[in-house]
């Protein structure tokens, strides 16, 4: 009796593909980045724009230089993430691709997952490449290069999923960069922290193994619950 | 039936938008829903649609309760709001290319997707248009766009909010003709306009009327 209500048309009715919709929208996404390019270039000239300004402003002395460059480096970069997380989802909301994203078939985190792989791909991953280029301006030792693009690409990705809550939950109003900000900062300190203590380590010459341990659980932490919540909260937004 | 609502109802601001309203919608029915602005259609639409959850009552879908069954449901549910729902620096290719990986089943690869979009673009009058960037179309053409998805023939149930917007007189009829015979297929369509809904919706005998008279009533016509 129950089966028959549940009705076998419906039971056998395939849907479409997660793996499909999620390349889609992860191959959608990037093209609209490089569609646009001054929004690719943003973040990319802020960081340039604020690492080679220290120098200016400070001595050019290349020990005082290569002492701050690590902290340097991480906070001009998680600055140039913060700067292009309000554009993750607001020009999706404003044209009404964000309401179709989550009327699709497919679970809205895997999609909202997609799209923060295509940020990331945009932003981290640049900004990660481009690091060392600005670490040899401040002098950091070359051989802590690799430690610095490392610890930028994992902990970039962290940025970018951790700032997609924030974003998710500020689509709705006019003005939410500044609430943005506010919301994201706090949830961001950690990975600053083991960001610039991990290369400040390496700079020394020390054991940095659980550093980089502790930067991937964060990752594996805000890839299990970020895309979820994120999902959650743009429902919240679009509500109303 | 394919959604049954029963004793739905939505509170806005302190204001019953509507309540107590029960409601099928079967497959073969189009519905027409009519009502001054702030009435509700919107709410309403966005309700069946899914995307709101603020309301009371029960939508079911095929017996099942909507919440229970929403794979199922999205993937057989077309809604085109307010919002096009169409990137602007996309091109109307790479547009439609992006909701036929959402909503299609087969597995036949980007070529098999990109000749459906070629077919749906044509269909709205958009051939030779198909590689020119959204931004770079008229109003009505965006729209068209949207209208493409259409189409593309995936979903059973259509739910479309102020569909005419934007679109000449050919491309109504053309809208309208669509809906009757996606209705005359078995599929069923819910649609809400200012226009006294063209010329040939009317005639139809596919037509039903949920009317919304301002003051917090719903009336159903069969």
């Amino acid at each position: 009796m129950t089966a028959e209500r549940a009705g076998p048309r419906r039971a056998v009715e395939p849907l479409p593909g997660l793996w499909q919709g999620f390349a889609a929208t992860l191959g959608r996404d990037c093209r609209l980045r490089f569609r646009r390019r001054s929004e690719l270039a943003n973040p990319l000239i802020f960081f340039a724009l604020i690492v080679t300004l220290f120098p200016l402003g400070l001595a050019p002395d290349s020990t005082l230089l290569s002492g701050i460059a690590p902290g340097l480096l991480w906070v001009a970069a998680l600055l140039s993430v913060l700067l292009s997380l309000d554009g993750l989802f607001r020009d999706d909301f404003d044209d009404g691709t964000l309401e179709q994203l989550l009327l699709a078939p497919q679970p809205a985190s895997v999609l909202v997952l997609a799209k923060i792989v295509a940020h990331w791909l945009t932003t981290g991953l640049p900004l990660a490449l481009i690091s060392p280029l600005l670490a040899v301006m401040l002098s950091l030792p070359g051989h802590s290069m690799g430690v610095l693009m490392l610890t930028l690409l994992l902990g970039s990705a962290t940025l970018s999923l951790v700032g997609a809550i924030g974003a998710a939950l500020t689509v709705g109003l006019r003005r939410g960069g500044v609430l943005l900000s506010l919301l994201i900062l706090p949830l961001y300190t950690p990975v600053l922290i083991f960001g610039a203590g991990t290369v400040r380590l390496a700079v020394d010459g020390a054991v940095i193994a659980p550093w980089l341990a502790l930067m991937g659980a964060m990752l594996a932490l805000s890839l299990l619950a970020a895309p979820w919540a994120a999902a959650a909260a743009l429902k919240l937004s679009l509500d109303g | 039936m394919q959604l049954d609502i029963q004793k739905l109802g939505c509170e806005r601001d302190e204001r019953w938008l509507f309540s107590d309203l029960d409601w099928q919608i079967n497959p073969g029915e189009l519905w027409r829903i009519e009502g001054p602005n702030g009435s509700g259609k919107t709410t309403l639409l966005r309700i069946l649609s899914g995307q709101m959850a603020d309301y009371t009552g029960t939508l079911s879908w095929h017996g099942e309760k909507l919440s229970r069954c929403r794979e199922a449901f999205m993937a057989s549910m077309l809604y085109i709001g307010h919002r096009p729902g169409v990137k602007k620096a996309l091109t109307a290719l790479e547009n439609l290319d992006w909701y036929q990986a959402m909503s299609t089943v087969e597995e036949g690869g980007a070529r098999a997707r990109r000749d459906a979009c070629f077919q749906a673009l044509e269909a709205v009058g958009l051939a030779g248009f198909e590689e020119t960037p959204v931004e770079a179309l008229s109003a009505g053409q965006q729209r068209r766009v949207a209208l493409a998805r259409l189409a593309l023939g995936h979903q059973r149930l259509w739910i479309l909010d102020e569909p005419f917007t934007a679109i000449d007189r050919d491309g109504v009829r053309q809208l309208e003709r669509w809906m009757m015979a996606h209705c005359e297929a078995g599929g069923s369509v819910v649609v809400t306009s200012h226009h006294d809904s063209g010329e040939l919706l009317p005639a139809s005998r596919v037509l039903r009327n949920l009317r919304f008279d301002g003051q917090g009533g719903v009336h159903v016509d069969c």
